[in-house]
């Protein structure tokens, strides 16, 4: 064990690349969740993780595979929005052989793709922390001008169209803001730590909040505690990040005992 | 004479093929106007085509300019669990919890899962019907509400609209009758 890692400069720009990815994943979580499409996240962040691959191979920057790969998906969500799960579970499967094929024939992408799928946290550099300070800017208050329509949508399906107005570009942005934020995620903190941090938190806030708002701030919250533990955790203990974090929620979500038809 | 809303002739309606109609109507401010009609006539589905809800196979819809339409429609999604308060609810729509009844007003701060069916129901009911509207469609309004909702709404219609028109797909005759100002029969299609 050496907890004194914690403390070393070197560690500072992931830590904070996390935890600002952290803060934001739940906040698209609580939305995905309101529309029962939160397993579209999985499928953003296995389809990234496909695309930054990818993008390995050919030369490109992995984080820009990983952004077009989930853009796609966003698109595909969009257009096959009447498939519903079964749209993403058909992206999930397509983002997983695809990805590990190339892992398994060629050598390159064998260690990034173990990277993505464990959890590279700690080789994040300053590009991934200013990209996700950039969408932290421009996505929490698209997602505070989203909020109305995400919310009617489910309420209301109707309120729009009787107004002889048309809700879906909005709809479309935020399936686009969702898939990039994702995708950002996933080659930063690794598939399942992304898809843990856009399901966990907004299970417990669901719980527990007493409003939408109060919701919307406690799953960050949680978001933001759970990764802090799961970074100390992980490089105190020289474990994998990836499946720490995914424990670490997933005992949090325990200690709170949730009955399982709530899930 | 008060403005003409919505201006109707010889709708049919449906979805892939024709289901409802034909039916003609006109409605101006400060009217309720309840739509009659067997069980399978359709009522609800003409109701949609008002504001472009379902496919039209003929006939004529005519609304006036600016026309803000607010439907309630039958059925609603289960929101168990949804962290949402009844603030929250009527914010979103723009209703006014100005009117609420007492049961109710006092209950605005908890979340919606906490209230009972029958307050759920009212409160979403509200949510369609104290809004900034020309015109209301009402589809069903009484089903799932308890006695006290019911007596509320009755008494809530009953009461001097003149800025709206409202119109009132119901099964329950009692309140067509004592709030409707004029009933129209819908037609079963040949």
């Amino acid at each position: 064990m050496n907890f004194d890692l914690l403390l070393d400069p070197l560690f500072r720009v992931p830590f904070l690349t996390g935890l600002l990815l952290a803060a934001l994943l739940p906040l698209i979580g609580m939305y995905l969740r309101l529309r029962h499409e939160w397993l579209a996240a999985l499928a953003f962040a296995q389809m990234a993780s496909a695309g930054a691959l990818l993008a390995m191979v050919a030369g490109w920057p992995m984080i820009l595979g990983g952004v077009l790969a989930a853009l796609v998906a966003a698109l595909a969500k969009g257009l096959m929005a009447r498939a519903g799960a079964g749209a993403y579970a058909l992206m999930m499967l397509l983002a997983w052989g695809g990805g590990v094929l190339l892992v398994a024939n060629h050598p390159l992408a064998e260690q990034a793709g173990h990277a993505l799928f464990d959890g590279q946290l700690y080789f994040t550099g300053d590009g991934h922390l200013l990209a996700a300070g950039i969408a932290c800017a421009v996505v929490v208050p698209l997602l505070s001008w989203l909020s109305r329509p995400l919310l009617l949508g489910r309420l209301f399906p109707e309120f729009y169209r009787a107004r002889g107005l048309d809700a879906r570009p909005r709809l479309m942005l935020f399936d686009l803001i969702a898939g990039l934020s994702v995708a950002l995620a996933t080659v930063s903190l690794g598939v399942m730590a992304a898809f843990a941090l856009v399901f966990v938190p907004p299970l417990v806030a669901y719980r527990f909040a007493r409003s939408w708002r109060a919701g919307m701030v406690l799953s960050a919250v949680i978001g933001m505690v759970g990764y802090s533990v799961s970074f100390a955790v992980s490089l105190g203990l020289d474990q994998p990040f990836g499946p720490v974090c995914a424990v670490v929620l997933v005992m949090l979500v325990a200690s709170t005992s949730l009955d399982s038809y709530r899930m | 004479m008060a403005e003409v809303l919505l201006r109707v002739t010889g709708l049919v309606a449906g979805y892939a093929a024709p289901v409802a109609g034909p039916l003609g109507f006109e409605l101006r401010r400060g009217e309720i106007l309840g739509l009659a009609g067997p069980n399978g006539a359709g009522k609800s589905t003409l109701l949609k085509a008002l504001w472009g809800g379902v496919r039209v196979f003929g006939g004529q819809i005519e609304r006036a300019p600016g026309l803000a339409i607010s439907h309630q429609a039958q059925g609603f999604d289960d929101l168990r669990g949804v962290p949402l308060t009844g603030h929250e609810l009527l914010g979103l729509t723009g209703a006014t919890a100005d009117g609420l009844p007492p049961w109710l007003a006092g209950r605005l701060g908890e979340r919606l899962d906490r209230l009972s069916g029958g307050q759920l129901q009212f409160l979403r009911l509200w949510a369609c019907l104290a809004v900034p509207a020309d015109l209301i469609l009402l589809d069903e309004p009484t089903n799932n509400l308890d006695r006290a909702g019911v007596a509320y709404l009755a008494d809530w219609l009953g009461r001097a609209h003149s800025g709206q028109g409202i119109v009132i797909v119901s099964h329950d005759h009692g309140l067509i009758d004592d709030v409707c100002t004029r009933v129209v029969d819908v037609g079963v299609p040949s």
